[in-house]
């Protein structure tokens, strides 16, 4: 290992005796050599050629999570020094890999086979048939095509949240009440706002936002009624949790920005308006990258509220991709399917995030 | 006595309009306040109300209506109830409890799991195969793009086999994961502030890199890892999308009890908002009582 780079540069005065070495290797490879047996007794269990009586797949977890350890036990031994780097990030990485690669790897298994979870017969490969089945589904494109508007509701989102940013950055008093009073909503589970304001305050007779509406003129008012006003209620819930989350970022970000800059400005006669636009907006550019970027990823996995209020209803029209995926396998069990409609939305966000982050890099660079 | 200095007609009307200008701010500072407080009074007031304030709207209590426990009492919190032994009271302590101990321990798994992670990527190169220092940096962030759908039914297969289906183990692990990627965001940002110096200097006393870690650098990251840890927690608290999946009757979490008692909605109002109400306020407390940490959090993420 390369030693150029290093922030923290140590003396080390490893001198490893050789017994050490090999007991740190036999450390290593006998922990494997336990897991790979383990793993073969519960292998052929499982197909049925030997009876050990196990039920579970637990002892070959046991043995993994044996080796894990020896494995970052072992690398000290016959590193020494190195070693002991190593061992601040190897507990992360071997935890991560094996909560994703494997389970993804196995994902894919799952993805292209037909599995019913409350049928019978158990799995059974076939091939791309469940690609086939997600072209004619209607209802998965319909949750797709939901995602695109729920992802462009963000500008609206940033726009109120920027405001708000600048009103508490702005010569107030009692900033921290409303700095506090505004995180709020950021702190309540999805569950019980979806409660909370979805079934009981806008609860058609007696909710308080319907009372509302009708003080308001809305004689009639439903917001689940029609495909659209039902959309627009999820987002505005949604909206509602998450605008905290992108005010704090940007108030963080106008934090960050000198006094004297905009003071400069001021003397150029940049009164307020231009002001904003010319001077704070573009220095709060890589902010708002980063923020518009992560509220994408969250939004990305927006399902609670979904699933509690309208589960999907009036006839899909506030489906998301993962309320859609739930309820696939809550009603019919069908883990097959689910997996692959859930691979594939994986695969279209990994290419949106990437064209995303190409897009910015190209339109930013010029200015820079 | 005359008066020496006199406001112009001009000056007069700058004030006018900077009047207007704090009338309007206050304005729309006041309007989102009660927009953001307005649910939670909501949920609140309901709890202590009959069937009867629900219908006719009343808001106010003790001048439009005369608060009772009846929410409270459904779920055995009331005063009068609260000796005796009441089964929904245990059910929802157990719900609680579970939730207790699945968000504190995933939280507190990530941060130790996260911050030395961070710790390693921000003060030493690593060459794993191809991966260099970004490249793993990279993977771990790139975590948080995984949306939970993904691992979900993969998941609920490999637990099935593993026996972790409906145990309090098995959802540590996952919230674990859905918080690591968070967690090193932040710490990676906090050791970077942290001067190299220090840890030279422990050294050269005689303290090996953990010991120094342990010694000089944690007790200066701890507020980083504060915001880290309650960032988290307020993640892994509101999880549903994993514990509905993958618990059913042992390990089942709050919002999944909450999930569960929706479907009765118009029936009872009140135990409902007292459930709810139940089930928000440790996070009420901790962003009142915290807000600075979970600002400096966040904040650590936005300003590079």
């Amino acid at each position: 290992m390369a030693d150029t780079g290093d922030l923290l540069h140590t003396v080390t005065n490893d001198n490893l005796s050789p017994r050490r070495v090999a007991f740190g290797r036999a450390v290593i490879w006998g922990s494997a050599g336990v897991l790979a047996l383990v793993a073969l007794l519960q292998t052929l269990h499982a197909t049925g050629q030997i009876d050990v009586g196990l039920t579970t797949w637990r002892p070959t977890l046991y043995a993994y999570v044996l080796w894990a350890i020896c494995f970052c036990w072992g690398q000290v031994l016959v590193r020494g020094e190195q070693g002991k780097r190593v061992l601040f990030v190897l507990p992360a990485a071997l935890f991560v890999i094996s909560m994703v690669v494997f389970p993804l790897l196995f994902g894919l298994v799952i993805a292209f086979s037909d599995w019913n979870l409350s049928s019978p017969t158990g799995r059974k490969f076939n091939g791309v048939d469940n690609l086939i089945q997600m072209w004619g589904d209607p209802f998965y494109w319909n949750a797709l095509r939901n995602m695109v508007w729920y992802t462009l509701a963000i500008i609206v989102e940033y726009a109120i949240a920027f405001g708000l940013a600048l009103m508490l950055n702005s010569q107030i008093r009692a900033r921290k009440f409303f700095r506090v009073a505004f995180l709020l909503p950021l702190m309540l589970s999805p569950v019980a706002v979806s409660w909370m304001v979805g079934k009981s305050m806008m609860e058609i007779r007696f909710g308080p936002l319907a009372r509302l509406a009708r003080e308001l003129g809305w004689a009639e008012p439903s917001f689940f009624g029609s495909p659209w006003m039902a959309k627009l209620t999820i987002m505005l819930m949604d909206a509602w949790t998450f605008i905290p989350f992108m005010m704090i970022m940007i108030l963080a970000g106008l934090q960050a920005i000198p006094k004297e800059v905009q003071e400069a400005a001021k003397v150029d006669g940049a009164n307020g308006w231009r002001g904003f636009w010319e001077v704070t907006f573009p220095l709060m550019l890589p902010v708002t990258i980063t923020v518009i970027l992560i509220r994408i990823i969250f939004k990305l996995k927006l399902a609670d509220i979904i699933i509690n209020v309208t589960a999907g209803g009036p006839g899909g029209a506030t489906d998301s991709v993962t309320s859609f995926i739930f309820r696939e396998y809550r009603d019919r069990s069908n883990v097959g399917y689910g997996t692959l409609l859930a691979m594939v939305y994986l695969v279209i966000i990994i290419l949106a995030i990437t064209l995303f982050m190409k897009l910015v890099d190209r339109w930013m660079r010029p200015k820079y | 006595m005359t008066q020496i200095f006199r406001d112009s007609e001009s000056d007069l009307a700058h004030r006018a309009k900077w009047f207007t200008g704090r009338v309007a701010i206050y304005g729309a500072l006041i309007l989102w306040t009660v927009i953001c407080l307005f649910p939670i009074y909501w949920t609140i007031t309901t709890s202590f109300k009959m069937a009867p304030d629900v219908m006719k709207g009343h808001m106010v209590p003790w001048w439009d209506y005369t608060p009772k426990w009846l929410g409270w009492k459904s779920l055995g919190l009331s005063p009068d109830t609260i000796g005796a032994e009441s089964t929904v009271r245990d059910e929802f302590m157990k719900r609680f409890l579970n939730s207790v101990i699945t968000s504190v321990s995933s939280s507190a798994l990530a941060v130790v799991l996260g911050s030395l992670a961070a710790y390693g990527l921000s003060r030493f190169s690593y060459k794993f195969g191809y991966m260099r220092n970004s490249d793993i940096s990279f993977f771990f962030l790139s975590q948080l793009i995984l949306p939970p759908v993904v691992l979900a039914l993969p998941f609920l297969v490999l637990y099935k086999s593993l026996a972790l289906l409906d145990t309090r183990i098995g959802l540590i692990l996952l919230y674990t994961l859905t918080v690591l990627p968070i967690v090193i965001w932040i710490m990676r940002d906090q050791f970077a502030g942290i001067p190299t110096e220090l840890e030279e200097a422990a050294m050269v006393d005689g303290l090996s890199i953990w010991g120094a870690f342990a010694t000089i650098v944690m007790p200066i990251a701890l507020p980083g890892m504060v915001a880290a840890f309650i960032l988290s927690l307020v993640l892994t608290w509101n999880e549903y999308f994993f514990a509905a999946l993958l618990t059913s009757t042992h390990a089942n979490t709050l919002p999944v009890m909450v999930a569960s008692q929706t479907g009765s909605q118009g029936i009872s109002w009140w135990s409902m908002a007292a459930l709810s109400f139940a089930a928000i306020l440790p996070l009420i407390v901790i962003g009142v009582v915290l807000e600075r940490y979970i600002i400096k959090g966040m904040a650590a993420g936005a300003v590079k």
